[in-house]
């Protein structure tokens, strides 16, 4: 049986990226606690638009935890407090409490301006995606799956670094804003491949000078990004890419 | 250039100058250990005292004492600027509410702190047992004869004001070296899955015995020499 709770969300409003932003509140009156975060924001934006007040945006899309476009830092947690593996859109109000203040914050980090409110500019990812994130092979008909011999760990692994949606939640999380988590699975999705290695080094390196390009800090191994992934990416990929990077400018 | 240019290298500065140290500490910490021996063998600093003589003004200590302070240096100097990098990539809005995560260490993410606690003390060990004694041997005019270590350490230990920002500066080292170690295999790529247990079970049985070492020199001058 759902159980009804009432609570407090404080939100962030923010006209853009040049704005300085601020807090609003918002009582949340008898929400069931099987509701989803998400769902309860939408209950929230109706409320305020029929009170004639501006609604709350924030980045949504699939809401199944998959396109990794919801992104709320919630109490101090990029997606907020979950079972280890969860995105903003499948975290529950049964996970909070009668009376609670709930702070919904924006992903903050220099590389990811704000658009508006809690909706920020993750294109920064696409574009270090662009200058590597992919193998250049001749399109046309599909080999035989079985041609190219591949190890089942290694195609387990390379599987489990490519389910990195790039949320930003590693970012977020991280107090240098250092993109590592996100760059060194996607450099590992292809470097633990054969298909990949053809281009591993010029990847990596392209890879790595944009995200510097871009503003994202340097990483110090605090972990933070590993302990929030909703996809459980792990800092022996950034080992990796720190290995993969290092190989490639010693031989050149 | 790469080492300077990329984040990567600029880590791979700190991991690589890092490492040296822990290395400088290791044999700082044995050549200590001679000291105790002294001090329960009732000799007067006879064997430690050979270690500072074979360690005074030779050339070798020169270039050695020269090529510590260009680590250090490095070391310091990048922390800072990837500290200031960080702090910009970080960007101006700070989050209101902020949760550590159970598995991030509290050492890591203060590891600049701590390092200015590390240098802090460094200064004051660099006073008592550089400055006083090789420095004062060079400009020649040494209070106490520079070769005489043990009388030095009698002297500095001696004192519990002394003792006491030693022990705390240990301290502040020990959680540098906690976090430092592992990490620096992180970044020069010798990590994984496997190695990641390892290398912090080393790192914290390799940091805690040296620190140890450390200690147990201070308390030893200080309660029994």
């Amino acid at each position: 049986m759902a159980k009804n709770i009432s609570f407090t969300v404080r939100y962030w409003k923010q006209n853009g990226p040049k704005d300085q932003g601020h807090f609003e509140e918002k009582h949340m009156q008898n929400i069931p606690d099987d509701t989803s975060f998400l769902e309860m924001l939408d209950i929230m934006n109706e409320e305020l638009i029929n009170e004639g007040k501006e609604p709350f945006v924030f980045d949504h899309d699939c809401r199944e935890g998959i396109c990794g476009m919801c992104s709320l830092y919630i109490n101090g947690t990029p997606h907020g407090k979950t079972a280890a593996g969860a995105t903003t859109c499948q975290l529950y109000i049964r996970r909070f409490h009668e009376g609670d203040v709930i702070t919904v914050e924006p992903w903050r980090s220099a590389a990811f301006p704000v658009i508006k409110d809690c909706m920020v500019d993750r294109s920064a990812f696409d574009k270090i995606m662009a200058a590597g994130g992919y193998t250049t092979i001749r399109t046309g008909q599909a080999q035989d799956a079985n041609a190219i011999l591949i190890p089942k760990e290694d195609a387990d692994e390379a599987m489990d670094c490519a389910t990195c949606i790039g949320c930003g939640a590693c970012v977020a999380a991280c107090k240098n804003g250092s993109a590592m988590l996100f760059v060194s699975s996607k450099v590992s999705q292809f470097a633990l491949l054969p298909q990949g290695r053809v281009e591993a080094a010029r990847r990596v390196k392209n890879m790595v000078a944009k995200m510097d390009e871009l503003g994202f800090g340097n990483c110090t191994n605090t972990r933070a990004c590993e302990a929030v992934c909703p996809k459980n990416e792990s800092i022996a990929n950034i080992a990796r890419l720190n290995r993969e990077f290092l190989k490639a400018k010693l031989a050149d | 250039m790469w080492l300077t240019n990329s984040s990567i290298g600029r880590k791979v500065i700190m991991s690589v100058t890092g490492v040296s140290l822990i290395l400088f500490l290791t044999f700082h910490a044995c050549m200590n250990i001679v000291a105790i021996f002294d001090v329960f063998g009732k000799t007067g600093g006879e064997h430690y005292n050979w270690v500072c003589e074979m360690l005074g003004t030779n050339w070798y200590a020169l270039v050695g004492t020269a090529a510590l302070a260009v680590l250090v240096v490095l070391h310091f100097v990048y922390a800072l600027i990837l500290t200031l990098q960080n702090k910009k990539a970080r960007g101006s809005n700070k989050y209101a509410v902020t949760d550590r995560p159970a598995k991030v260490e509290w050492e890591s993410q203060n590891m600049f702190v701590i390092g200015l606690i590390v240098v802090l003390g460094l200064c004051l060990h660099l006073f008592n047992f550089w400055w006083n004694m090789m420095a004062a041997e060079l400009m020649g005019a040494p209070a106490i004869e520079a070769t005489d270590g043990y009388r030095y350490m009698c002297e500095t230990f001696g004192n519990p004001v002394f003792l006491i920002i030693y022990l705390v500066w240990f301290a502040a080292l020990w959680f540098h070296l906690n976090h430092g170690m592992w990490s620096a295999m992180q970044t020069l790529g010798w990590n994984g899955k496997t190695w990641f247990c390892r290398w912090k079970c080393i790192g914290q049985i390799y940091t805690t015995i040296i620190i140890l070492m450390f200690v147990a020199v201070a308390l030893v001058f200080n309660f029994c020499a």
